[in-house]
């Protein structure tokens, strides 16, 4: 029987840096390839990790990724010091922006980021304060794993 | 295909990845808005874009995007540039337009990744 995988990584994201937004994305991806995490897997959650620093990078003064890998799951948290999402029902509809000239260069701030973080997530949680900040939480299910009967048992 | 036919069909430059031409081009999705391109596209697919900021490469790896190709003669940046070498991402410049880049890469047999959005995952 194979040791449980139970990983764990804080990401420091610098608000206001374009240049470097995508670098802790890649880190990540990098691990969770190292860990062996399966291909469909590792793609949704850097697609949701990059979305995700793409916000933080946009809006907030600084915030943090964090990792954990488990057999059952991938969860990412974001946590940001910034303005807060004034409402997050409106925020998630596809095409809604309130983004900068420069996060528009980049090729982003059309309002898809929280839709495709939703798209890609198996679970996606949004609470936020104004003038505080923003917490995301998303979970990738590692179903796979949690259905292969040859595989150590799993709880939930 | 390969990226030797595409960059010959679009009388391309190749700016990064000049070793990995022999690389397979069989589907490609094209946009500006990196976003869509993180909804819509699939791995093993070929980028064709007129952005050419460090995102695009970006956007490539977390894809696992077979190459750009940067269209309407468009010049990448130097962290661009550096970017992709360091992530071994193929960058290709072609003077035509995106419409008839992807026009001729269909004619010759490239298809979308995608052919319509709804219904996928």
């Amino acid at each position: 029987m194979t040791e449980p995988l139970n990983f764990e990584r804080s990401f420091d994201v610098e608000g206001g840096s374009f240049q470097n937004a995508g670098n802790v994305s890649g880190q990540i991806k990098g691990i969770l390839k190292e860990l062996g995490v399966s291909t469909d897997i590792v793609r949704r959650v850097a697609i949701i990790c990059y979305e995700s620093e793409i916000n933080i990078v946009s809006y907030a003064k600084r915030g943090t990724i964090t990792l954990t890998v488990t057999d059952e799951a991938v969860k990412i948290e974001t946590k940001d010091e910034g303005p807060g999402i004034a409402d997050i029902e409106l925020a998630m509809k596809e095409g809604y922006s309130t983004a900068s000239a420069a996060v528009r260069e980049m090729g982003f701030g059309a309002g898809m980021g929280l839709a495709n973080m939703k798209k890609y997530a198996d679970h996606l949680i949004i609470t936020s304060e104004l003038g505080v900040g923003t917490y995301v939480r998303m979970m990738v299910m590692n179903f796979q794993k949690i259905l292969h009967p040859d595989l150590p048992s799993i709880t939930l | 295909m390969t990226l030797k036919d595409v960059k010959e069909i679009l009388e391309a430059e190749v700016l990064v990845g000049s070793d990995q031409l022999e690389k397979p081009a069989k589907t490609a999705f094209a946009a500006d808005l990196m976003s869509d391109v993180l909804a819509f596209a699939k791995p093993d697919s070929l980028l064709l874009t007129g952005l050419t900021n460090p995102q695009v490469v970006r956007t490539a790896d977390i894809l696992d995007i077979t190459a750009i190709i940067m269209v309407r003669g468009k010049k990448p940046s130097e962290e661009t540039i550096k970017l992709a070498e360091e992530l071994k991402i193929p960058i290709l410049s072609t003077r035509y337009i995106l419409f008839e880049t992807s026009g001729r890469l269909h004619a010759r047999g490239v298809t979308g990744c995608i052919e319509k959005v709804g219904g996928e995952t």
